[in-house]
């Protein structure tokens, strides 16, 4: 993670490309968690694992700079997500984490179906995202 | 929610406001704004006397816990009221009081005052639940806010301790007393008290009566300080004044003999009723008027002096229990002591509060309550001196005041009790009006003494801390003055109670006995004749005045000089022995060793299951309808098995994380066979970032060494972790057979069905994380965010300064 | 395959336990680490393994597993590594302030 090597080249290009691939996967498994297997753990953890893998190619100070989150205050915003889908449904007189869905016809995709439940599951992967990589990073940047 | 509900749970709901009046309204004593409610409630409470005066209830009824039948009901008949009176009452003149005691610069006021609102909302709640449940629940929060007034001054040492004492004391009652209410339920079926009277058959038939009887007994004895709980009530005298004059005279302690009054359409009429309650009353009558006659301190021997006075009450209520044995309302002989003890329960309060009050204006204007430094004080004090004869003399039971009437009332029931001839008193019986007059002359003595060591004498400036002694602040003086003035008029006009508060009470403590429509007729009148009450009455003041007129002699005796309750002993080394005993228990197994503690646990945990599992015959092995196994699971289930046992055998960290890992991508693939992708899924991506954090800790870490451990240790480990392995697999085996053999539907059936239907989703499992059990699935997200910052705040906050964290 | 499954369990739970009964702080994290491999496996066990496809209603099959314990074992999952990280940073922590990852010298003193 420190010096620049000649081989550290084939690494960081590859690594960029299998980590975008990873991206798309993970991203799709978060999506497709109503109907398949994923959702907000499995999407989340594979989210993590693509960015440390980013971290095993490229030095702190880079990825600090391409992914500007907090990933700590990451679990903070899950939460919040997770909650506030929750008291949505209570507004509306019905009880807490009450959830709803239906399907809408969209011009280029078809038939979607839309339901709160996805809102929840984003607070999952926000938590999950955050937590790992929060754990990680701790130990990692400790280096005393 | 009704009025009457409103009205209970107000004081609750002003102790809410009062910090933030304290700290915004600086200027005004935060009492004023306290004041108000009390004298509220109480016109309110008044507003109920027409009511109960013609034999009417009210019933306000809120559900609270409908499914174990507990709801918030709030019930006002003579008794429930009498005490709801005595309650706002005195608490309204209690607060005025403490306006002036208290002083608004030096105290913190807002504790006080939020302290004394939930005492006196708890308090209303007591008397007016009908529910016993509710009734519980508010008995324990008095117990709670009279140790947290008890401990005001809680840097004083003696403060917290009396704090401790009497919450110990009052919450054993307490516990014991839920015991007992849970006993009726058994018997009953129900937590009202109004149906456990109708059904009163089922308890007095049934074999739990004597144990709930006693249960329940415990905690009105323990509240009401009966001996030989009354240890407690000296030492809570450590509170303030005001505090004193409410809960530990007019009021708190006054619940038991609430809870003693309720219960006795349940279990009066029998004998252990009769001679427990009676006998307990008359020991403590008469153990608190010897031992008020030693104290030296104002305020203990008033203390003590309650203790005695509740005994009296309590014995009353034991006497007048008979009345049921009888049934027969109509008849004065087995109904005068239930008469006397609502009687003496009111004068009680008036004259025992205005004494209290008293005692604090002597304390709060000389610095002293020691009556050895005390003296000639009649002449600085004359208004304060005057109420206090007044209350002494009702005390001690002198015409023309209340006291005197209630005496004699007291009197008469215990003679009466010698000529009713069931439960073997044709022998015993003597011994209750004898008991009851040997303690009326101890009580004379003290109230001599109070008055005259105070108040003559030769005024002793030099023993005072206080350089000019003078007499109190008028509003300090307004409260005991109304209350003595109550023990004049109660005295001289006794039958302005009679009709209003008296007679419903007696109705409500003794109902059922008489014919429907017929009321309780009582008149209470001074001269009965030269009968034998009178004698009594003076006897005691003939013994009495000798008994103190020869106070130098007696005074140099042991008795005289040693203050102790014998009882304290007991309790404190009780209390001693209980902490040294958990200390050598705990230093015995807390060995400060983990190893220790999971044998421990690992032993229980093998020992309670098998026990149980062998206890139940739940050992079955079912082989009929397993799923087959394929070759390739067999690899999996091997492989899986060597990397497991691997783990303890090596010595090379990396290794070990790498063995691991490989266990942990096998369970992955275990999971793909039992038809589970989502795990699958999971499992491989945890296990990545699990490796990988193992690598970056243990990159730190040292090298795993080959364990040195004594053979013997090692041969324990090795079958304590073996039973654990065995006993798991059998528990595996069993939970497989069990559920092949019985029919249990699964509730997964539920889930399949509606998963598309209710919530849209094809993948079940995730529809149960994020729908059916979203609850879970965001407390769980919530663990995990906890372990994160518990991560990040071991690491990156650190102590400063301490090795040793 | 329920009994193998069982008898395979009972082995990771006497592993895990014997691992905690160790002296080494190392160990006793790779002890909970397997034991939660135990607990997850058992539950699914529990619940008849093999009856049906997987739970995903598109696949239209008759029968479908039991997906309720899948639920609580993907949860108990992400929970285990919760945990573990944490007792592993804990051990980390110690070991950087005491210098020694050995459970026995780590004990507090008898009077406490």
């Amino acid at each position: 993670m420190k010096q620049m090597r000649p081989n550290d080249m084939m690494l960081q290009v590859s690594m960029r490309l299998i980590t975008l691939i990873i991206f798309a996967f993970s991203f799709y498994l978060f999506l497709a968690g109503h109907n398949n297997p994923g959702g907000g753990f499995i999407g989340g953890l594979m989210t993590a694992s693509a960015i440390l893998v980013l971290y095993l190619a490229f030095d702190m100070k880079t990825i600090k700079k391409a992914i500007p989150f907090n990933f700590t205050t990451m679990i903070g915003v899950g939460l919040l997500f997770a909650v506030f889908t929750g008291v949505a449904s209570m507004l509306f007189g019905f009880p807490f984490l009450k959830h709803f869905f239906d399907y809408f016809q969209f011009p280029i995709f078809g038939e979607v179906e839309l339901t709160t439940a996805l809102p929840f599951d984003l607070g999952v992967y926000l938590v999950v995202v955050g937590a790992a990589l929060t754990i990680i990073l701790a130990i990692a940047e400790d280096d005393k | 929610m009704t009025a009457l509900h409103w009205a209970t749970i107000s004081p609750f709901l002003l102790a809410i406001l009062i910090p933030f009046m304290y700290k915004y309204v600086r200027r005004i004593h935060t009492g004023w704004f306290v004041l108000i409610l009390p004298l509220v409630l109480f016109i309110y409470f008044l507003s109920f006397l027409p009511v109960t005066a013609n034999g009417d209830v009210v019933l306000r009824s809120v559900p609270w816990v409908p499914s174990l039948g507990i709801s918030f009901d709030l019930y006002i008949d003579g008794l429930s009221l009498l005490f709801a009176l005595l309650i706002s009452g005195i608490g309204t003149l209690v607060v005025l009081y403490s306006i002036y005691y208290l002083s608004k610069h030096k105290e913190k006021l807002n504790n006080f005052y939020v302290y004394l609102l939930l005492f006196m909302g708890a308090m209303l709640g007591v008397v007016l639940s009908d529910n016993l449940i509710v009734l519980y629940v508010f008995w324990e929060i008095t117990s709670i806010s009279s140790a947290l007034l008890i401990s005001y001054w809680f840097h004083r040492e003696k403060s917290t301790y009396g704090a401790q004492k009497s919450m110990y004391i009052t919450v054993f009652g307490g516990l014991s007393m839920l015991g007992g209410f849970s006993l009726l339920y058994v018997m009953t079926g129900t937590f009202s008290v109004r149906e456990i009277i109708a059904n009163v058959d089922l308890v007095a038939t049934s074999s739990l009566f004597l144990p709930a009887m006693i249960l329940i007994l415990l905690g009105a004895f323990t509240k009401s300080a009966q001996f030989p709980f009354h240890i407690w009530l000296p030492d809570a005298m450590e509170a303030p004044t005001p505090v004193s004059a409410y809960l530990h005279s007019a009021t708190m302690v006054k619940a038991g003999i609430y809870l003693v009054a309720r219960m006795t359409p349940i279990f009066g009429g029998a004998a252990e009723w009769f001679w427990i309650i009676s006998l307990v009353g008359l020991t403590t009558l008469i153990w608190g008027s010897i031992s008020a006659v030693r104290q030296k301190d104002l305020k203990s021997i008033l203390a003590f002096s309650t203790v005695s006075q509740l005994g009296m009450i309590m014995s009353l209520l034991g006497v007048g229990s008979v009345a049921y044995y009888f049934n027969d309302g109509d008849n004065a002989l087995y109904t005068t002591a239930i008469l006397a003890a609502v009687f003496h329960l009111i004068n009680h309060a008036t004259f025992k509060g205005s004494l209290f009050m008293t005692a604090g204006i002597i304390d709060h204007e000389t610095g002293t309550r020691d009556i050895r430094k005390l003296g000639g004080l009649m002449t600085l004090m004359p208004i304060t001196a005057t109420v206090s004869l007044i209350g002494l003399a009702a005390m001690a039971g002198l015409p023309p005041f209340n006291g005197f009437l209630s005496k004699e009332l007291f009197f008469t029931a215990m003679v009466n009790v010698t000529e009713y001839g069931i439960f073997s008193v044709e022998t015993w019986g003597i011994v209750l009006p004898v008991l009851a007059w040997i303690a009326s002359i101890f009580t004379f003595l003290y109230c001599a003494i109070l008055f005259f060591k105070t108040f003559t004498g030769k005024f002793q400036p030099e023993k005072l801390a206080v350089k000019h002694v003078h007499e109190a602040p008028i509003g300090m003086l307004i409260s005991p003055i109304i209350l003595g003035s109550l023990v004049v008029i109660f005295g001289l006009f006794p039958n302005i109670l009679a009709y209003t508060l008296i007679e419903p009470a007696m109705a409500a403590i003794l109902p059922g006995i008489l014919e429907p429509g017929e009321q309780f007729y009582v008149n209470i009148y001074h001269w009965h004749g030269f009968k034998l009450e009178l004698w009594m009455t003076i006897g005691v003041i003939a013994i009495g005045t000798i008994f103190f007129l020869t106070m130098k002699k007696w005074s140099k005796s042991a008795f005289y000089r040693s203050e102790q309750d014998i009882f304290n002993h007991v309790y404190d080394s009780g209390y001693n022995g209980l902490i040294k005993g958990s200390q050598v228990l705990t230093r015995a197994q807390m060995t400060g060793m983990l190893r220790d503690y999971f044998l421990y646990m690992c032993t229980f945990i093998v020992l309670l299951i098998g026990y149980t599992m062998f206890r139940y015959d739940a050992f079955a092995i079912n082989t009929d309808n397993l799923s087959p196994i394929d070759p390739y699971m067999w690899i999996v289930a091997i492989l899986l098995v060597i990397s497991v046992v691997a783990v303890p055998f090596i010595n090379n960290r990396i290794t070990a994380i790498i063995v691991a890992g490989v266990a942990g991508f096998l369970v992955a693939l275990m999971f793909t066979i039992f038809r589970a992708p989502d795990l699958a899924l999971t499992q491989l991506l945890v296990e990545t970032v699990s490796v990988i954090l193992f690598m970056l800790v243990f990159y730190h870490l040292p090298e795993l060494r080959k364990e040195k451990i004594k053979p013997s240790f090692k041969l324990i480990n090795l079958i304590v972790s073996i039973a654990v392995g065995v006993m798991i697999t059998l528990v595996s085996l069993s939970a497989f057979a069990l559920g092949s053999e019985t029919d249990f539907t699964s509730i997964a059936a539920y889930f399949i069905e509606n998963s598309k239907v209710l919530a849209g989703g094809y993948n079940i499992v995730n529809v149960i994380l994020v729908d059916f059990r979203g609850l879970d699935t965001m407390l769980e997200i919530l663990v995990l965010g906890i372990a994160a910052i518990g991560v990040v705040s071991m690491i990156k906050l650190r102590l400063k300064g301490s090795e040793d964290v | 395959m329920e009994v193998l499954m069982s008898i395979v369990i009972g082995i990771i739970f006497t592993v895990s336990v014997y691992l905690f009964l160790s002296r080494s702080i190392i160990r006793v994290i790779l002890g909970t680490l397997l034991l939660s491999h135990g607990v997850h496996l058992l539950l699914i066990t529990m619940s008849e393994l093999q009856r049906g496809a997987p739970p995903l209603l598109n696949l239209d099959a008759d029968a479908y597993t039991d997906p309720l314990p899948q639920a609580l074992v993907l949860t108990a999952i992400v929970i285990a590594f919760g945990v573990t990280s944490f007792l592993l940073v804990m051990a980390y922590r110690t070991y950087k302030e005491h210098k020694t990852d050995d459970l026995e010298e780590l004990r507090g003193s008898a009077d406490e």
